[in-house]
């Protein structure tokens, strides 16, 4: 179970480019088919993860390893996500000594950034219709929209910190459902 | 001999300490905990130049993982190659890891609560608005010219109608990134691959660049 977790964390390190949330569909389509956790218990995992700082796919993995195989799961799961990050800085490290102006790299950024923007689209599309199987216009859904519309808004026009945003959210949805 | 050693562990404990401290303000990832990492690292520590700053913020922002990690592991290593790579990580994840420790324990003896499951599913719709702007912001760097808008749609397209696996999508980009420029280069086509600042003021910008990768 442990090496399981790790191993699958290790692959989800490698690819979890755009700060992780590329990643995000990634995960929740390893662990259902894992059948670690349904798909309700993985958005609340989401949820808790967005609640501490740093990456949210790190902390979703913490989460995942915890809730599937305790305190060594939630150890075998972070590590397995960070591993690939640290392996890849200390190579690029150690073979380019100049990294800013490398053309190799830097073309492939160039073709590489618009399809992490795409994945992160996908990730947005993919988390708003997860779990949605009850009829498409409910007050879950219609609820879930105001919020995020508000919490848009709140970060575009007063530069919230994403913290409040949490929070506040949180707060709206105890009003809410 | 036994100095050289002491120096060295001395070394570690003072990466695994200084990054420890800046791991809570990486609040939600990203380009957040770059001044921070500039005011500590750069200015006050003295551990690597200006210079090297900058390949940092490209680096830590292309990488795959969290910015915060990969600049840990970037200062770390030039600092105290591999052992200093891996206790300034240790130093940066430590301070998250017990937090979701501890909202795990309480979320195992809270979960049936009505009202922390109402609170989750609010969270859940803030979560998309900060997926949704890392998107837009994502978008507002990459999105240069007439061949990154097309890879943005064919690789939206694929994903949604296509169900192929994102490493593969991810391995066509950086194929196609290489392979595009190479021929413009030919065609004599000038290519600029990274956004160009529009004035003066968005020097700042420039530097922190708001994307992820």
């Amino acid at each position: 179970m442990l090496w399981q977790l790790f191993i699958t964390f290790v692959k989800m390190g490698f690819i979890s480019f755009g700060g992780g949330y590329a990643v995000l569909p990634m995960i929740e389509h390893e662990v259902s088919s894992q059948d670690w956790l349904t798909t309700s218990e993985f958005q609340e995992a989401i949820a808790l993860a967005g609640m501490a700082p740093g990456p949210i796919a790190t902390n979703s993995a913490t989460l995942i390893g915890y809730q599937t195989a305790g305190l060594t799961g939630a150890l075998a799961s972070t590590v397995g996500i960070i591993l690939p990050s640290l392996i890849l800085i200390i190579l690029v490290s150690a073979l380019f000594y100049r990294i800013h102006d490398h053309k190799l790299l830097k073309s492939s950024f160039y073709g590489l950034r618009p399809i992490v923007t795409g994945l992160i689209i996908y990730a947005a599309i993919h988390f708003g219709f997860l779990g949605q199987s009850e009829q498409l216009f409910s007050w879950t859904t219609l609820a879930t929209l105001i919020i995020c519309a508000g919490s848009i808004y709140a970060i575009l026009k007063y530069k919230l910190h994403p913290f409040t945003i949490i929070i506040l959210s949180g707060a709206a949805g105890i009003v809410f459902f | 001999m036994l100095h050289a050693v002491m120096e060295r562990l001395t070394k570690l404990l003072e990466l695994f300490w200084a990054f420890l401290q800046i791991g809570p303000s990486t609040f939600g990832g990203g380009y957040a905990m770059i001044p921070v990492i500039e005011r500590e690292i750069v200015g006050k520590r003295r551990w690597i130049s200006e210079d090297e700053m900058a390949d940092m913020v490209s680096l830590a922002g292309s990488a795959p993982g969290g910015v915060g990690v990969n600049a840990a592991a970037f200062v770390g290593y030039r600092v105290a190659g591999v052992a200093g790579a891996v206790s300034a990580v240790i130093g940066i994840t430590l301070p998250t890891f017990l937090i979701i420790l501890v909202l795990s324990v309480f979320y195992m003896v809270f979960q049936d609560h009505p009202k922390v499951e109402a609170a989750l599913k609010g969270i859940h719709g803030a979560i998309i608005a900060l997926i949704i702007l890392a998107a837009y912001r994502m978008a507002k760097a990459s999105i240069i010219d007439k061949t990154t808008t097309v890879l943005l749609i064919v690789t939206v397209g694929l994903l949604l109608f296509a169900a192929i696996h994102p490493i593969y999508v991810i391995m066509l980009g950086i194929a196609a990134g290489i392979l595009l420029v190479r021929i413009k280069e030919r065609l004599g086509i000038k290519v600029f691959m990274e956004k160009q600042p529009e004035s003066d003021n968005r020097k700042q910008e420039l530097i922190y660049p708001e994307y992820y990768i």
